[in-house]
């Protein structure tokens, strides 16, 4: 039993690398503001599914490791990413209930609070952002919600994670 | 610093594919466009050796000038090649990483230039990676003056590729489309002469307290791969303040007695 969770954690572990490695992939031109918040959407399926297995641990995590790829002050998406958590820890009962369209109006409500959080801080210490472009990556992330589902689903079905 | 050692697999990861895609490309070259590079090498490297033969000339001409100016010499700066292997994710930071960290000898502040001329300086340092801010990032700005008049600017990073803008211009400076801008060497980062920009564009507003001047950067910032890293601690102006004190400041505080008794 013991044997299996460790798998799981090693196949959840693998999930959030495939999401750290597809939020630094260089984009062309515009295309970079229109990129998906990968691990903001990884870590809510996770926490949503299992939330006795991963929480607000896995996603200061996270976010640390993000802040050392983006290269912004330690713990802005640290502390973004734990906020949001803890609202999917808040709200997972409903969450699931919900058909996949209305679950993706949810995310791009909760990758929104990621996105304003982060790049307010960011604010404070010295970039601001200018006009409200950096919202775009909650409208990508929900649309592209139902298919990160579909093929989370699929992999924790195959690898059997309880 | 340690942490950073975390990433860097993570950030070879990323760079792989097109490492791959380049490896590939190469494998399935043909012999006839090999041919054509060869040629147009070889043309490239005789023009370039004719040059420097000229420069060889300037060089000594140069010298010897300074000598009758008595004036320090320039010193040659060590250069370093780096590969670009990531781009910063936040649309809103202008940064690249490089392949190189200060396990090679890199410190913060060094500049980055390409084939065109000034990319950036070093923000910040991991063991075998760099972060490098480019000139167009908002947080920057590099001193800089106008090739065929000497004026001095100072040239601001605006947060937009392509673009830069010259502060505090006065309506009535010399300044005009298409001067090239050099670095001036005053902010003790960047040595001198390298080119930073083109201008492309001077707006004279009388509403305007100053002259608007933007610039396009003569570098590559969203292309280059191969990168210098020019390292100028060593010929820091810093280093030669001290050398030239050491010398003739003497000369200088006997004349300036003279002078006041004359007054």
């Amino acid at each position: 039993m013991s044997e299996q969770s460790q798998g799981g954690s090693l196949i959840i572990f693998a999930t959030f690398l495939v999401g750290l490695v597809l939020s630094q992939i260089p984009l062309p031109g515009i295309m970079i503001w229109a990129r998906p918040e990968w691990v903001a959407l990884v870590l809510i399926y996770w926490v949503m599914v299992l939330p006795h297995r991963v929480g607000l641990g896995s996603a200061f995590m996270m976010g640390v490791l993000l802040d050392l790829i983006r290269g912004s002050v330690m713990g802005l998406n640290a502390l973004s990413l734990l906020i949001i958590t803890y609202l999917v820890l808040l709200l997972y009962k409903r969450i699931r209930m919900f058909p996949l369209w209305q679950q993706s109006m949810m995310i791009m409500v909760l990758v929104g609070i990621n996105q304003l959080l982060f790049f307010w801080m960011q604010g404070i210490t010295g970039t601001s952002a200018t006009g409200l472009i950096f919202l775009l990556p909650s409208l990508i992330s929900a649309i592209l919600w139902p298919w990160v589902y579909v093929i989370l689903h699929g992999v924790r079905r195959t690898f059997r994670i309880e | 610093m340690y942490l950073s050692l975390l990433i860097t697999p993570l950030q070879w990861l990323v760079d792989l594919p097109s490492r791959g895609a380049d490896r590939l490309s190469d494998l399935f070259v043909d012999r006839a466009t090999l041919i054509r590079d060869n040629e147009h090498l070889r043309s490239e490297a005789l023009e370039l050796h004719r040059k420097s033969q000229l420069m060889a000339a300037l060089l000594e001409e140069n010298r010897q000038l300074r000598d009758l100016l008595n004036a320090t010499e320039r010193l040659e700066a060590d250069v370093m090649a780096a590969e670009l292997i990531g781009v910063n994710p936040d649309p809103f930071l202008h940064e690249i990483i490089l392949n190189r960290g200060f396990e090679d000898g890199l410190y913060i502040g060094q500049p980055v230039i390409d084939a065109g001329g000034i990319m950036g300086q070093v923000l910040s340092l991991a063991h075998y990676t760099s972060r490098v801010m480019l000139i167009t990032d908002a947080r920057t700005a590099v001193p800089v003056e106008v090739v065929r008049n000497g004026f001095r600017s100072i040239a601001l990073g605006k947060g937009a590729l392509g673009e830069l803008e010259l502060s505090h211009v006065p309506d009535t400076a010399d300044i005009q489309e298409g001067d090239m801008l050099v670095t001036s060497g005053l902010g003790g980062r960047f040595p001198r002469g390298y080119p930073v920009a083109v201008v492309s564009e001077v707006i004279r507003d009388p509403g305007r307290p100053f002259t608007l001047v933007k610039a396009t950067p003569a570098a590559r910032l969203d292309r280059s791969r191969q990168l210098l890293l020019v390292d100028y601690r060593n010929s820091g102006p810093e280093n030669r303040i001290t050398r030239e004190r050491q010398t003739p400041v003497e000369s200088v505080t006997t004349e300036e007695p003279v002078e006041s008794v004359d007054e």
